[in-house]
């Protein structure tokens, strides 16, 4: 071969490259379109972590809405109170109250409270485990443990712990929402970063059922709804649920439940 | 094909030689852009759009410069090159000349950048040794052939969104055997040219 054929090519595309891009350069100035530079501010605040938990396609979309007004200052989960006051000191605005949520796994059904009606030797993933006639466990609303929660932590916040339950890191959670999507048992759900009292189960058949397949369930029986003096514990469903915004977190209701479904730290109790 | 009528070449672009379902061009789009038949029209106009200029550049660059000068290997990185400088500057201008058509089209123009269909056409009108005329036609048709099939299958998509698939099947499974049930309807059309 021609070296000669090889510079001519090689100059060639050097200098319609260069044409090219000088062309680009020139229309770029040319036709240059002023962007809102609070777009670019409000990109920068938020963390950059491209999940998606605000509703919209990235952190760019996001801070698109946001200064177009669609989406509000405080949106972004991940980022919280402090992404939430700099969003809106960009936009102008006040940040209003947002709420530290956590991600909490509602199931204390470990192997020695809740067995199983079949040894699953499948592949390590809730979403298998659950076709299989609603997973190996004895209940059929319970953590399996299988991890599929794990997988999709994009933060590393969630883990099974040593009894083969899954459990979230208060610090590391962001309430990106992720593993409350994919869990095929709904028992995640997000609870309010300073809720020590929660009920630790989510088991919506009758009492006398649950009784036969788990040793902590709730089992409706509604002591605690009696008990409580802030009308914030209902039975719902054959399930106690808390309203976060009533509970002083008393702990009443942990001490009397009588299958210890409801679960709080009575060390750290508010002493009325 | 050098002397093939312009009919010939439209019904052959569009029908036959289907640049989604028969070459199998382009399925990074047809696959991704078509949950909706709205975002999937989009993206066949912006193609359409970048496939006739492209088409029109190409056999401008292909016969005046590579032809002249004896580098007609040189034709893959030259088109690339073109093709990415094109969409660019089609994306700047229309930013700031119609920021309408700019919405509209909105991600799918930079998609485009990289995208085979346009590459693929640039080479094929070279290897069919057509004329400007013929170019044009065939780019523009081979557009609209694809644009007409994503269109299509987006409206599938929609239909198949809310019918009872088997859990295995749910999402791309179902799209594609979807798509390769189109890909054999469409095979029907050969021996039409």
């Amino acid at each position: 071969m021609d070296i000669n054929t090889i510079i001519i090519a090689a100059g060639i595309l050097g200098v319609m490259g260069l044409l090219f891009g000088v062309g680009l350069a020139f229309a770029s100035k040319k036709f240059a379109v002023e962007i809102d530079p609070r777009v670019v501010a409000v990109r920068e605040a938020v963390p950059g972590a491209n999940c998606g938990a605000c509703g919209y396609p990235g952190c760019d979309g996001f801070a698109q809405a946001v200064v177009k007004g669609v989406a509000p200052v405080n949106g972004c989960p991940v980022g919280g109170a402090d992404t939430a006051t700099a969003v809106a000191q960009i936009m102008g605005l006040d940040a209003g109250e947002t709420v530290k949520q956590v991600a909490r796994v509602k199931c204390e059904g470990h192997e020695e409270n809740c067995g199983n009606r079949y040894d699953y030797d499948g592949i390590d993933s809730c979403l298998a485990a659950n076709m299989l006639n609603g997973g190996p466990k004895k209940c059929l609303y319970g953590c399996m443990g299988l991890g599929s929660c794990v997988q999709v932590c994009p933060f590393d916040a969630i883990h099974i712990n040593d009894k083969g339950l899954a459990e979230v890191d208060p610090e590391k959670c962001t309430a990106c929402n992720k593993c409350v999507v994919i869990c095929p048992k709904n028992v995640i759900s997000l609870v309010p970063y300073e809720q020590l009292t929660i009920v630790a189960c989510n088991n919506y058949d009758k009492g006398p059922m649950v009784k036969k397949n788990c040793n902590v369930a709730c089992i409706a029986c509604g002591i605690c709804e009696r008990n409580c003096p802030h009308d914030a514990i209902h039975v719902i469903n054959n399930l106690a649920e808390i309203d976060y915004d009533k509970c002083t977190n008393c702990m009443i209701c942990v001490e009397k439940c009588p299958t210890k479904a409801i679960q709080g730290d009575l060390s750290l109790r508010t002493v009325e | 094909m050098e002397n093939a009528s312009i009919f010939v070449i439209m019904v052959s672009a569009i029908l036959v030689n289907n640049f989604g379902l028969s070459r199998c061009l382009d399925i990074c789009p047809f696959r991704e852009v078509s949950n909706q038949v709205e975002t999937a029209f989009g993206m066949g106009m912006a193609v359409t759009f970048v496939m006739t200029m492209a088409g029109t550049l190409t056999y401008f660059v292909h016969h005046y410069i590579l032809v002249k000068l004896g580098l007609e290997f040189l034709q893959t990185a030259a088109f690339i090159l073109v093709i990415a400088s094109l969409v660019q500057f089609v994306e700047i201008v229309l930013q700031k000349m119609s920021p309408t058509l700019y919405q509209a089209l909105g991600v799918f123009l930079p998609l485009i950048t990289t995208n085979c269909a346009v590459l693929g056409l640039a080479l094929l009108n070279i290897q069919y040794d057509f004329g400007l005329i013929q170019t044009i036609v065939h780019s523009f048709f081979a557009a609209i052939g694809f644009s007409m099939a994503i269109v299509l299958f987006a409206g599938i998509r929609e239909k198949l969104e809310i019918s009872d698939v088997p859990l295995p099947f749910k999402g791309f499974p179902i799209a594609l055997i979807t798509a390769s049930l189109m890909s054999i309807a469409f095979l029907g059309f050969t021996g039409l040219v």
